[in-house]
């Protein structure tokens, strides 16, 4: 890290407009989200749309509002990759049990 | 004081710093904390799918009035409470002691009317719908187990938080704390705020009843 960033001093981060905006953004997620729900879609469908719908409110948790985006990359690379690997490793074992277990039910 | 920012061992972050992440130690302990947690509520989020996924009769207990309009309530006061943390962090920054002592109570109020509204949930499901954590009128017991354990886990968060939120607004208000303890307090609040993200859509949304 050069100097002129004054040995760590990281970036204030964002403004309160940009800060209300991402509120914004996820009030309006949530509503879109329980519109969904509403609409009475199929639960695969329902299901794929929500988890990405979380995904993103969570990127723009992490960015903006626990700052994660002014941080140093070092953090952001110490922090995420070994979280989503730990997590894609949990569902590694859950996907052929899960659709065992599925095809196993009584029809 | 020692102060972590003029550090010259921070300028060359790769080459053993003290401080290779540009970050002091208590705002990496609790992201640390943050990653492991996220690990707990991932894996119960799957046992969720995982026991859903297995039992046929998994009972879709919330209709869109009132349980739904109420969960959507308590998402918002959440969000909002993440709103006003992001405030006090930002006060704190600009050492403005009063302000920010403002926003982490308000951050507080956010909390504890979560955790009113969430109990007023529950007592209306075990005492007038008779769902409880060891069965239900309308399917598997297991769901008892998942919904009381992960909502009860996560309101545990939310509480731990309130407290939190108040010892470091009376620390921060007589001086004693610094703006980095504020901030590491709102990284908490946050992911307490971003469990929520998950635990509304899947656990609510996912078992609306039509």
């Amino acid at each position: 890290m050069s100097s002129e960033a004054h040995a760590g001093e990281v970036d204030a981060g964002a403004s309160v407009g940009t800060n209300l905006g991402i509120w914004i953004g996820l009030v309006a997620i949530t509503f879109l989200e329980v519109f969904l729900a509403y609409e009475q879609l199929q639960p695969a469908v329902m299901l794929t749309i929500l988890v990405v719908l979380s995904l993103v409110k969570a990127g723009m948790i992490m960015s903006y509002f626990m700052h994660l985006k002014y941080e140093k990359l070092s953090l952001v690379l110490l922090l995420v990759p070994a979280m989503i690997f730990c997590i894609c490793m949990m569902f590694i074992f859950f996907f052929p049990e899960a659709f065992r277990l599925l095809q196993m039910r009584p029809h | 004081m020692h102060d972590v920012k003029t550090d010259e061992a921070l300028d060359s972050a790769w080459s053993g710093g003290k401080s290779p992440y540009a970050i002091g130690s208590k705002k990496l302990g609790m992201w640390l904390f943050i990653v492991s947690d996220t690990l707990t509520f991932s894996a119960l989020l799957i046992v969720y799918s995982y026991s859903r996924l297995t039992n046929p009769d998994w009972p879709r207990p919330f209709p869109i009035f009132p349980a739904i309009a109420f969960s959507t309530t308590m998402t918002v006061v959440l969000l909002a409470s993440s709103l006003t943390m992001v405030m006090a962090v930002m006060a704190a920054q600009r050492n403005d002691r009063k302000k920010t002592v403002m926003w982490m109570v308000a951050t507080m109020v956010g909390g504890l009317l979560f955790t009113a509204l969430h109990l007023t949930e529950w007592m209306n499901m075990i005492t007038k719908e008779h769902f409880t954590i060891t069965g239900n009128p309308e399917g598997t017991p297991l769901f008892g187990a998942v919904f009381f354990g992960i909502t009860g886990l996560h309101m545990t968060h939310v509480m731990i938080g309130v407290i939190y939120l108040g010892i470091v607004a009376v620390g921060y208000g007589r001086g004693k704390f610094s703006a980095e303890d504020v901030e590491v307090n709102g990284l908490y609040w946050h992911f307490v705020d971003l469990v929520w993200m998950f635990v509304f859509p899947l656990i609510y949304l996912m078992s609306v009843k039509y």
